[in-house]
C-alpha cells in the first residue's frame, strides 16, 4: 500500500514538473500553429507514463487510476491539447487493460508498450452513424491465412498522424448488426491513413484531430476478446468522461488562476480599497468550486465500483457518468469566461500573462466530444425506466 | 413445463412488439444474444417497458442493465427472480 502511494507520489511529481517545465512554456506555441506536442509526449515518454496503468505484470508502472486522473488535471492546467492526448491513450490502455480476458496477443502487446512507450489512439466516430459511437458501418472483413480487414471512414482521429497504434471499433463481421462491435489494435505498419480535409479548428488545436479514411490488415488475435458493448460501458465510456472532465477541471482552474493573479496585480497597486474585479473573482470561485465537486464525486463513484465492474452496466451508472460529461463540459467554458469577465481587455488578448482566450476556446469542445445532445437523448430514453437516480 | 413456456412465449410477444429486431424472435431460440441479433440500446429500454406492463412488475435498478435482458432466457430468470414465473 505505502509502495504504491510513493509511486503514485513520484509520478505526480514526475507530471507536475512535465507540465510546468515542458508542456505550459510550449502552449501557446501549439495552440497558434495547431501542432502535435511533441516535446510534451516525449517528456511523458521518458517517464514511463505511456504504461501508467499498466500493471507490473506486463512491465508496466501500475499507477492508480486516481493519480492518472490527477495527472490528467495538472496537465489540464499547462496544456488543453497535451492533456487530452494523454487522457486518450490512458482511455485506450485502460480498455486493453481491463478487457484482455487472457488474450496472449494483447498481454505482449502491454509489454511491447511498456517497453517501447508505444502511443495509442483511437478511432471510434464514424461518418454515417450519427455521432453514436455504439453502431459501427464498417467491419471486420475476413481474409486468408487468419487476416482480416477494414476500411473506415472516420470525422476525425485525434493524433493519428503520430500514434503508433490505432485502437478501432468496428462491426464484428461484414454480416453483423451495427451494434454488434469488437474493438481492434493494429500497428502503424498494418494501417493507413488517408487525411481527409484540414486540421483548423477552434480549439484543442495541438491534438491534430482531422477527419482518415482509415485502412488496416492485421491477424485476427489483434481483435479483442471482449466486445465493445461491455468494453465501452463498463471501462471506455466512464473512463473517458473521468479524465476528460480532470483536463477540463485542469483548463478551468488555471483560467481562475489567472483571473486571481489578475485581482491581485490591481489590490498591490491600491493596496487600501477592494478592487471592483475582487467580488466577481468570488462568485467565480463558486463556480469553479461546483466544477470541482462534480469531477470529485465523479471519480469517487467510480473507484466505489471497482470491486464490481459489473456494476457499471446498471442505467443508474450509465446516467451517473453521462451526467459527470454533461455537467463538468458545460461548466467547464463557464468558468473560463467568468474568468475573463475578470481579467477584461487583459484576458482577452492573446499575449498577456491573463490571456484566456485559449482555456475558453479549448474547453469549447467539451461539448461536443460526444455531442451532450446525443448523451442527452440516451439519458432521457433511460430515465423511462430507471428509477434510483 | 407449461407454464415455464407460456413465460417465454409471452415474453417473445413483447419483444416482437418492442425489440425492433431486425429478424422474426421465432428464428431465434431462448438463448440467442438479442444485442448481437440486432436491438439497440434504445429499443431495449422499450423491450423493459414492455416488460414491466405485461406481466406488472418493476424492475430494481441492479437488475437494468444489458446482461439481464441479453436473451429470452436471461429476461425468464429475470422475471422468476421477481417471482413472476415461478
Amino acid at each position: 500500500m505505502t509502495v504504491a502511494v510513493d509511486r503514485d507520489q513520484a509520478f505526480l511529481a514526475a507530471i507536475r514538473r512535465i507540465a510546468g517545465e515542458v508542456a505550459a512554456p510550449s502552449a501557446d506555441d501549439v495552440d497558434r500553429n495547431a501542432r502535435f506536442p511533441s516535446e510534451t509526449i516525449e517528456a511523458l515518454r521518458a517517464e514511463h507514463a505511456m504504461s501508467a496503468l499498466i500493471p507490473e505484470e506486463y512491465g508496466g508502472e501500475e499507477i492508480s487510476f486516481e493519480a492518472v486522473a490527477a495527472a490528467c488535471f495538472e496537465l489540464g492546467r499547462r496544456c488543453g491539447a497535451s492533456a487530452m492526448v494523454f487522457a486518450m491513450h490512458q482511455i485506450q490502455i485502460a480498455s486493453i487493460v481491463r478487457h484482455l480476458n487472457g488474450s496472449a496477443w494483447f498481454e505482449q502487446y502491454l509489454r511491447d508498450v511498456s517497453r517501447d512507450q508505444r502511443l495509442v489512439a483511437s478511432v471510434t466516430s464514424e461518418i454515417g452513424t450519427g455521432g453514436d459511437l455504439g453502431k459501427s458501418i464498417a467491419a471486420v472483413t475476413p481474409g486468408a491465412y487468419g487476416q482480416a480487414t477494414f476500411e473506415k471512414q472516420a470525422p476525425t482521429v485525434s493524433y493519428g498522424a503520430y500514434a503508433d497504434d490505432l485502437l478501432t471499433t468496428l462491426r464484428r463481421a461484414p454480416e453483423a448488426e451495427p451494434g454488434d462491435q469488437v474493438v481492434v489494435l493494429t500497428h502503424r505498419e498494418q494501417f493507413n491513413l488517408e487525411q481527409k480535409g484540414t486540421w483548423d479548428p477552434m480549439g484543442m488545436r495541438g491534438t491534430c484531430s482531422p477527419g482518415y479514411t482509415v485502412r488496416a490488415e492485421f491477424p485476427v488475435e489483434q481483435v479483442l476478446p471482449t466486445p465493445f458493448s461491455t468494453v465501452g460501458t463498463e471501462s471506455m465510456v466512464p473512463i473517458s468522461h473521468i479524465l476528460w472532465s480532470h483536463l477540463w477541471l485542469g483548463i478551468a482552474t488555471d483560467a481562475f488562476d489567472r483571473a486571481r493573479a489578475f485581482v491581485r496585480a490591481s489590490a498591490k497597486a491600491r493596496p487600501d480599497q477592494l478592487p471592483p474585479t475582487a467580488v466577481r473573482l468570488s462568485q467565480l470561485m463558486s463556480e469553479l468550486s461546483l466544477l470541482r465537486a462534480e469531477v470529485s464525486t465523479g471519480l469517487r463513484d467510480f473507484s466505489d465500483a471497482s470491486g464490481d465492474r459489473e456494476s457499471l452496466t446498471t442505467m443508474a451508472m450509465i446516467l451517473r457518468f453521462n451526467n459527470l460529461k454533461i455537467a463538468a463540459s458545460e461548466q467547464a467554458p463557464r468558468v473560463c469566461q467568468g474568468a475573463m469577465n475578470v481579467c477584461g481587455i487583459v484576458g482577452y488578448k492573446n499575449d498577456t500573462p491573463f490571456s484566456i482566450g485559449r482555456h475558453l476556446r479549448d474547453t469549447m469542445s467539451a461539448c461536443l466530444m460526444v455531442a451532450n445532445e446525443r448523451i442527452h437523448q440516451t439519458n432521457a430514453s433511460l430515465l423511462l425506466i430507471a428509477k434510483d437516480v | 413445463m407449461n407454464q415455464s413456456a407460456d413465460v417465454a412465449d409471452r415474453i417473445r410477444q413483447v419483444i416482437r412488439e418492442h425489440g425492433h429486431l431486425p429478424v422474426d424472435i421465432s428464428t431465434l431460440d431462448d438463448e440467442t444474444d438479442l444485442f448481437q441479433a440486432g436491438m439497440t440500446s434504445h429499443a431495449s429500454v422499450n423491450l423493459m417497458l414492455g416488460l414491466e406492463s405485461a406481466f406488472d412488475v418493476e424492475f430494481p435498478d441492479a437488475m437494468l442493465k444489458r446482461s439481464v435482458f441479453q436473451s429470452v432466457s436471461a429476461i425468464k430468470a429475470a422475471l422468476a427472480q421477481l417471482q413472476v414465473a415461478a
